[in-house]
């Protein structure tokens, strides 16, 4: 393990070059600088409404136009931005914990327990993702939490299921079963001696879910059951937009625009920080 | 020899193409010449005439239904399966002369038994439970109906009421079907009723047999469901809807290029209804900062592009014998400092927080919602929206009465005292629970009163006593802006909530 620290160092010129890596990033920096200055700082106020600035075309006084209610779209895409990844970000927290525990508990103790909980989740698993959300809000009611509770029960088994096969391929690995015959704990063992070599393989699906918690939350406010109004979201702002897609265009344009930025940005970035992982550990 | 020949392609090819586009163009509008799609909002909650309260349901319910007399576009009555009443000098005894050749849609003649059964099944004679409040038994309603003869029938109230005539409305239907109304409804309508799909739309098809000769014109109505106002635009644009009569202002913009867009005032008083029993709401300070903080002026220039009609108390300023001018008492503008006095009056200084609850289906209530929360706002009352389905909001909000403020609208019949019937104490249709003794008493001497002016005397006092009390914050009467396709004419606007689609024709078949 230590000698690897030293090996990753002349890797670092050639990681900057890696042109997902630099696009995911800038991307992604953008995106996450908009979003952190959105939460003190917006051009305009994301809520007054002006009936003298309605449907105002992209200018460089509003940079992304303005909408039926005459507010700006840049600082309603920047608010609802973070709106989005603040969702997507506690969705994939809840859901990639709830999915480590699971996932290890299974993976390295197998047997009924595994079964049953591998069953329940292969069942999960058998409806289509945003079906069993919606299903899930229309008993809980809409609302922000209750979107990330449901999003983040749904995500879960993807997470459980890589982190159980991980722990499988440890379980029975050398350093393991003598760590086991050195009387160390369970929990140590469980969580101290496989998890981190878990962590370069569940790291890619945190992004990936991270990406899609981001979609989600986009489709399910979009759907009128997320982010409810008047705060924006960017799935509510592109659900409105909708409405307005031949007279103001650059509502629906630039709101899902972002989302593309935001979504390709990240997807670059995982994909470049997994390969240059890879490279890493390939040469190990 | 070379250049004959190129030019004979050439003349071949124009003449190819021209013949091309003359397919073209036949061949696409002699297709289904007959049939319209109309875009609705919400699905409907019963297909028995008698049960069904949305007035969603009822604007469909119109083309299969008829009473004994049925509204007309001017605003009157005209007899429909009655070809003919009389009402006795004391007001308590109507004769009826049932129409000649009238005909249910299963092929029966419409007789006085029928009309007797359908009578006394609103009135509650039949089972107890009236369906009709104002026909109600109990309520000073159809007391008994009795057959004169074949064509004739005899209906005693309980009461004089100038204005009961226009709940003989109510839908005839073959005696002893109400049970069957749900599944199979069969009336007198202009158009039969074929199938209903829930969340998707019900089929009517042309009555061959109707009394009005020469109606209707189209062969086949389809009313579509569309809860989701952008997908209806989506659709009108897309073609598989030709009419829809919710518009927005911007929708209505967007479509003028493609679509007929034609506007009138609407029979529908829209508000923030507050529940008078919540806890917060209760105090009339609070009610009253939420009139003073709401601008609608604004309102109306957002949401309705100026064509609505600002107003404060239960009635429309069409119905002008009725209707008093009571905006200046919390004004049409915002007066935030006001709204802020009565909340600190109230005990609550650092403001409130306010639960809308809002049907979501209803585009103009949701952009209305969003418009008031953030004027709201500034008074310090702190809005939240929570959208709901239509059949959520009947269950709980409007029959419920679980909510603390909804935005909503209430529609008008032809009768100016059914807007304000709703808001005495113990009516079933008060999910404001708005109570005022006075509004009682000066209610029930409004409905004995026989003398128009003294009545619509009655109905202004009762207006004001909403204001002042501020029942609930009245807002608008919404224009209704409909979008029809080009090529189809006659469509007709009620002053009473229907879609009538038996007037509506395609302009190409009228020849």
């Amino acid at each position: 393990m230590t000698g690897m620290k030293k090996e990753r160092k002349p890797h670092i010129p050639r990681v900057l070059r890696d042109p997902y890596l630099l696009a995911g990033a800038f991307m992604t920096l953008t995106a996450l600088l908009a979003v952190l200055v959105g939460l003190f700082w917006t051009p305009y106020s994301t809520t007054a409404m002006d009936a003298a600035e309605r449907f105002h075309a992209p200018s460089w006084r509003h940079l992304f136009g303005t909408d039926n209610f005459g507010r700006d779209i840049f600082s309603r895409v920047m608010k609802g931005a973070g709106t989005t990844i603040f969702i997507s970000s506690l969705v994939v927290l809840f859901s990639a914990s709830l999915g480590i525990v699971t996932g290890a508990v299974t993976g390295y103790f197998g047997g009924v327990v595994d079964e049953i909980v591998m069953r329940f989740i292969d069942a999960v698993n058998g409806f289509p993702s945003i079906l069993l959300a919606l299903v899930m809000i229309s008993i809980l009611n809409s609302g922000r939490h209750n979107l990330i509770l449901a999003l983040g029960i749904v995500f879960t088994p993807s997470f459980a299921r890589i982190v159980r096969s991980e722990f499988i391929r440890f379980r029975d690995a050398d350093y393991i079963s003598r760590a086991r015959l050195m009387g160390v704990g369970k929990l140590r063992i469980l969580f101290v001696h496989i998890l981190p070599n878990v962590f370069s393989t569940f790291w890619v699906s945190v992004m990936i879910g991270f990406n899609n918690g981001i979609l989600a939350e986009s489709g399910m406010s979009f759907l009128g059951i997320g982010v409810k109004p008047p705060d924006a979201s960017l799935g509510n702002m592109l659900s409105d937009a909708q409405g307005y897609l031949m007279k103001a265009p650059w509502y629906a344009l630039f709101t899902g625009l972002s989302i593309v930025w935001i979504v390709l940005g990240f997807s670059l970035l995982s994909e470049g920080i997994r390969r240059n992982a890879g490279e890493v550990s390939d040469e190990r | 020899m070379k250049k004959r020949l190129s030019v004979y392609f050439m003349v071949t090819l124009l003449v190819m193409t021209a013949l091309c586009g003359c397919a073209g163009g036949t061949g696409e509008s002699s297709e289904d010449k007959s049939s319209v799609v109309v875009g609705v909002q919400q699905d409907i909650d019963s297909l028995d005439p008698h049960k069904a309260t949305a007035a969603g349901t009822k604007e469909i319910l119109f083309n299969i239904f008829e009473g004994l007399v049925k509204p007309d576009a001017n605003g009157n009555l005209m007899n429909a399966v009655a070809s003919d009443y009389t009402i006795s000098e004391d007001g308590l005894v109507y004769t009826f002369t049932l129409r000649d050749g009238v005909k249910f849609h299963n092929g029966d003649d419409v007789t006085a038994e029928d009309v007797k059964y359908s009578l006394e099944r609103v009135a509650g004679i039949l089972d107890g439970t009236a369906l009709v409040s104002t026909l109600s038994a109990a309520g000073g309603g159809i007391t008994s109906v009795d057959i004169l003869d074949e064509k004739t029938v005899q209906v005693t109230v309980g009461s004089a009421n100038t204005e009961l005539i226009y709940s003989f409305t109510a839908a005839i239907i073959p005696a002893g079907s109400g049970e069957d109304m749900e599944a199979q409804p069969v009336g007198t309508g202009p158009f039969s009723f074929v199938s209903y799909k829930p969340q998707e739309g019900i089929v009517v098809k042309k009555n061959e047999d109707y009394w009005q000769e020469g109606l209707p014109y189209l062969d086949e109505v389809t009313f579509k469901i569309m809860s989701n106002p952008d997908t209806a635009l989506l659709d009108l644009q897309g073609g598989s809807i030709d009419i829809y009569p919710y518009l927005t202002d911007s929708q209505a913009e967007e479509l003028q290029d493609d679509f007929r867009i034609l506007a009138a005032p609407s029979n529908v008083v829209q508000a923030l209804f507050l529940n008078n029993t919540d806890e917060l709401l209760s105090d009339v300070r609070v009610r009253q900062a939420i009139c003073y903080a709401l601008d609608k002026d604004a309102l109306n220039e957002f949401v309705f592009g100026g064509n609505a009609a600002v107003i404060s108390s239960a009635m429309l300023p069409t119905l002008q014998t009725f209707y008093v001018e009571k905006n200046d008492v919390y004004g049409t503008g915002a007066n935030i400092q006001k709204a802020k006095e009565l909340l600190r009056d109230a005990g609550y200084p650092d403001g409130i927080d306010l639960e809308i609850k809002v049907p979501s289906n209803y585009e103009v209530h949701m952009q209305t919602a969003e418009v008031a929360a953030e004027q709201l706002k500034a008074a310090g009352i702190n809005a939240q929206i929570t959208p709901v389905e239509w059949e959520t909001w009947l269950n709980d909000v409007y029959n419920g009465r679980q909510y603390q403020a909804t935005i909503s609208g209430i529609t008008c019949d032809q009768t100016p005292g059914y807007l304000l019937n709703r808001f005495q104490s113990d009516s079933s249709k008060n999910f404001i629970n708005y109570t005022n003794p006075a509004y009682d008493e000066t209610y029930a001497l409004a409905a004995a009163s026989l003398d128009l002016t003294e009545k619509a005397g009655y109905y202004k006092q009762l207006q004001s006593l909403l204001v002042e009390d501020a029942g609930t914050a009245f807002l608008t009467v919404p224009p209704i802006t409909v979008a029809i396709k080009p090529e189809l004419e006659g469509y007709t606007f009620y002053p009473v909530y229907v879609q009538d689609m038996s007037v509506v024709r395609y302009s190409s078949s009228a020849d």
